[in-house]
C-alpha cells in the first residue's frame, strides 16, 4: 500500500476537505493506484536534470513592468457581490475569536 | 429567418457570415437571433450549453449592424455566433466551471479573450457545459450533467471542453473557445469532428480564465474549418498587461499563412506513439499520413523516450497545481457556504459539499504530493521528468518540422463506460498532454470517422510560436482530405 486510510484523512485534512468514510475508502484505493503508477518515475535518473517550473520565458527581466499609473479598481459593493454573506463592507465568516468570558 | 441562415447554419463559416452581412442577406441581429433559437432547439440533444445570454448576444450583433450600417469595419468575426467554455469568465452572464460551488457565480469582469472576441465583432450566444474545473477527459464530471456526442448521444463527447467541441459539431455555434490543460481542447475536437488549437503556452492570454494548473492552462479555438480557427486565434492571441506569463511575441498573420505549401515539410512520427495504435484510429492516422505524404511531405520515424512518463508527470503537477488554485473556493467569497459553527468546519463542509469526486480525487493527490516530506519525491521529480519532456521534443524538432501523432488511443465511448477507472482515464491523455508539459502549439484536425461513425482526429505539433507551420499543414490536410465536417 502506498497510502492509508489514515494518511488519506491526513491529507483531507490539510486540503480542508469533509470526507464521508465512504469517500475516504474510494480514495485510498484510487490515490494508491495512482502513486503506484507514479512510481515508475523512479525508473528515471534525474540527478543531472535541472526542474523546470517554466515553459518558456520570451523578454527581458524587466519587460512585465508597466507603468505606475492608476487603473480604478473594481470598487468594493462589486467585489463583495458574489458573497455568500457580507456586511459593512467585509466578507462575512463565522465567528473566529471567542470573548474571554463567554 | 431567411434562406441563407435557416438553410446553413449548422455548416456556416465565419467566411460566409462577413460575405452575408456585407451582401446584406442578413443583418447581425437577424442571424443572431436564428442562431439563438436554433441552439436553444438543438441543446437538449447534447446538453452542450449550460446556458445562453441572449440580451449580452443581441447588443454585441446591434453593435455590429451600426457599424456596418455606418460603413466601418465591423472587424474578422463580425456577426459570428459563439459558445465560450463556462470556465472563462463572462461580465455578468453565469460562469459556473461545470460545478456547483459555482452555480450562482456571476463575475465581475470579463476575460480578454472575450474581450477580444467581442471587439472583432464576435457574438457569444452563451456558456459551454464543461468537466468540473475544466477536470476530465469526457465530460462526465459536470455538475450539470454530461454532454452527449452529436455522433453518437449514447457517447461522451470528450473533456474537458466538451461542450465547446460538441456545440460547433452540432452547428449551435460556428466557433467556440476552449481550455486545453492535458488536451482538453484537442480530445473533445477529436471525438465530436472538429478543429480544436491549444495554442503554444503564453500565446493566448489567460486573464479571466479560472486556474486550474497555472504552468499548463491554455484557452484556444474549436471550430468546423482549419481557416475558422485560425481567424479566431489571430483575434485572442497576443501580449496582455493582465496576465504576466502572456508572450510579447508578435503575432503573425495566420490566415495568410494557409497558402498550401506544405511540399518538402519534414514530419516526424513519434514511434511511441504508434505502439499499441493496432486499431482503426492507428489506421484512420495512417491514411491521414499517406495524405500528407501525397502532398509532398517528408515523413519519417522518431522517438520521444519519455513518452511513457508523462501521464504520471502530468498527474503530479497538474494535481499539485490545483489543489492550491482550488483552495480559493472555500465558502467566503464565491456564492456557495455551508453553514458550520466554526470558520473551520465552514471550509470543510463547503468544500466536501461542493466539490465532485474528480475535483475531490485531484485536491487530495496535489496536496499529497505537496505535504511534508514528499515534495522531493513528487513534485521535484516530475518538474525533473518534465524538462526530460521538453528535451525530447527540442532534439526532434532539430531534425524535422513538425510532429503528428493520434490525439486520443480510441475515438469517444460509452458515457459510464470509463467513470470507475479513473487511473485508465488518465493513461488514455498520453498523447495529448506532452504537448502541454512542453508547452508547444498542437492541435487536432479531423481524419474520417469508423466504421461505427465516429470521428478520429490526428495530432500535429509543432515548435513554440510556429502555430503558422502547424496551422498551414493543418489546412493543406483539410483540404486534400476533405475530412472537415
Amino acid at each position: 500500500m502506498k497510502i492509508t486510510g489514515k494518511e488519506v484523512r491526513y491529507v483531507a485534512d490539510l486540503a480542508n476537505l469533509k470526507l464521508s468514510a465512504e469517500e475516504i475508502a474510494r480514495l485510498s484505493k484510487d490515490l494508491d493506484e495512482i502513486l503506484t503508477h507514479i512510481d515508475t518515475l523512479n525508473e528515471l535518473d534525474t540527478s543531472n536534470v535541472q526542474p523546470m517550473a517554466q515553459v518558456l520565458y520570451d523578454a527581458g527581466e524587466t519587460a512585465t513592468l508597466r507603468e505606475d499609473s492608476e487603473i480604478p479598481p473594481l470598487g468594493n459593493a462589486i467585489a463583495l457581490a458574489n458573497a455568500p454573506l457580507a456586511g459593512a463592507g467585509y466578507f462575512k465568516v463565522p465567528r473566529v475569536i471567542a470573548k474571554v468570558n463567554e | 429567418m431567411t434562406s441563407a441562415i435557416s438553410s446553413g447554419i449548422t455548416s456556416l463559416t465565419a467566411d460566409q457570415v462577413r460575405q452575408g452581412l456585407a451582401a446584406r442577406e442578413f443583418s447581425a441581429v437577424e442571424l443572431t437571433q436564428s442562431a439563438l433559437e436554433f441552439a436553444q432547439a438543438e441543446n437538449p440533444k447534447t446538453n452542450a450549453y449550460l446556458h445562453f445570454s441572449p440580451e449580452r448576444a443581441l447588443e454585441a450583433a446591434a453593435r455590429v449592424d451600426r457599424k456596418i450600417a455606418a460603413g466601418e469595419d465591423a472587424g474578422p468575426l463580425a456577426g459570428v455566433p459563439i459558445a465560450v467554455k463556462d470556465v472563462i469568465v463572462t461580465k455578468g452572464v453565469l460562469t459556473t466551471c461545470g460545478s456547483r460551488l459555482l452555480e450562482r457565480y456571476i463575475p465581475p469582469y470579463d476575460a480578454t479573450a472575450v474581450i477580444r472576441l467581442e471587439q472583432a465583432g464576435g457574438i457569444i450566444l452563451g456558456k459551454t457545459n464543461c468537466d468540473e474545473f475544466a477536470m476530465g477527459s469526457s465530460n462526465e464530471n459536470s455538475a450539470f450533467g454530461p454532454v452527449k456526442n452529436p455522433a453518437a448521444p449514447d457517447r461522451v463527447s470528450g473533456g474537458s471542453s466538451g461542450g465547446s467541441a460538441a456545440a460547433v459539431a452540432q452547428g449551435t455555434a460556428v466557433l467556440a473557445l476552449g481550455s486545453d490543460t492535458g488536451g482538453s481542447i484537442r480530445q473533445p475536437a477529436s471525438f465530436c469532428g472538429v478543429v480544436g488549437v491549444t495554442p503554444t503556452y503564453g500565446r493566448v492570454s489567460r486573464y479571466g480564465l479560472v486556474a486550474f494548473a497555472s504552468s499548463l492552462d491554455h484557452i484556444g479555438p474549436l471550430a468546423r474549418t482549419v481557416s475558422d480557427s485560425a481567424r479566431l486565434l489571430q483575434t485572442i492571441a497576443g501580449r496582455d498587461p493582465n496576465d504576466s506569463t502572456s508572450a510579447f511575441a508578435p503575432v503573425p498573420d495566420y490566415l495568410r499563412a494557409l497558402d498550401g505549401q506544405v511540399k518538402g515539410v519534414k514530419i516526424g512520427l513519434p514511434k511511441e506513439y504508434f505502439e499499441g495504435l493496432a486499431s482503426e484510429t492507428g489506421d484512420l492516422i495512417a491514411k491521414g499520413v499517406e495524405k500528407l505524404r501525397a502532398l509532398g511531405c517528408q515523413i519519417r520515424e522518431i522517438s520521444l523516450p519519455a513518452t511513457k512518463y508523462a501521464v504520471a508527470c502530468y498527474y503530479i503537477i497538474a494535481t499539485a497545481e490545483a489543489s492550491s488554485n482550488l483552495a480559493r473556493y472555500d465558502g467566503v467569497r464565491y456564492t456557495t457556504r455551508a453553514q458550520a459553527e466554526t470558520l473551520s468546519d465552514m471550509y470543510r463542509s463547503t468544500r466536501g459539499a461542493g466539490f465532485g469526486a474528480e475535483c475531490k480525487r485531484r485536491i487530495m493527490l496535489g496536496t499529497y504530493v505537496l505535504s511534508h516530506g514528499y515534495y522531493d519525491a513528487y513534485y521535484l521529480k516530475a518538474q525533473k521528468v518534465r524538462a526530460l519532456i521538453a528535451a525530447d521534443f527540442r532534439k526532434a524538432f532539430a531534425e524535422v518540422d513538425a510532429i503528428v501523432a493520434p490525439v486520443s488511443p480510441f475515438p469517444a465511448f460509452k458515457i459510464g463506460e470509463k467513470i470507475d477507472d479513473p487511473l485508465a482515464m488518465y493513461l488514455s491523455d498520453i498523447y495529448t498532454i506532452t504537448g502541454d508539459l512542453a508547452g508547444i502549439p498542437c492541435m487536432s484536425v479531423p481524419c474520417g470517422k469508423t466504421a461505427a461513425g465516429l470521428p478520429v482526429g490526428m495530432q500535429i505539433l509543432t515548435q513554440h510560436f510556429d502555430e503558422t507551420g502547424m496551422l498551414r499543414l493543418a489546412d493543406a490536410f483539410e483540404k486534400a482530405g476533405g475530412f472537415a465536417g
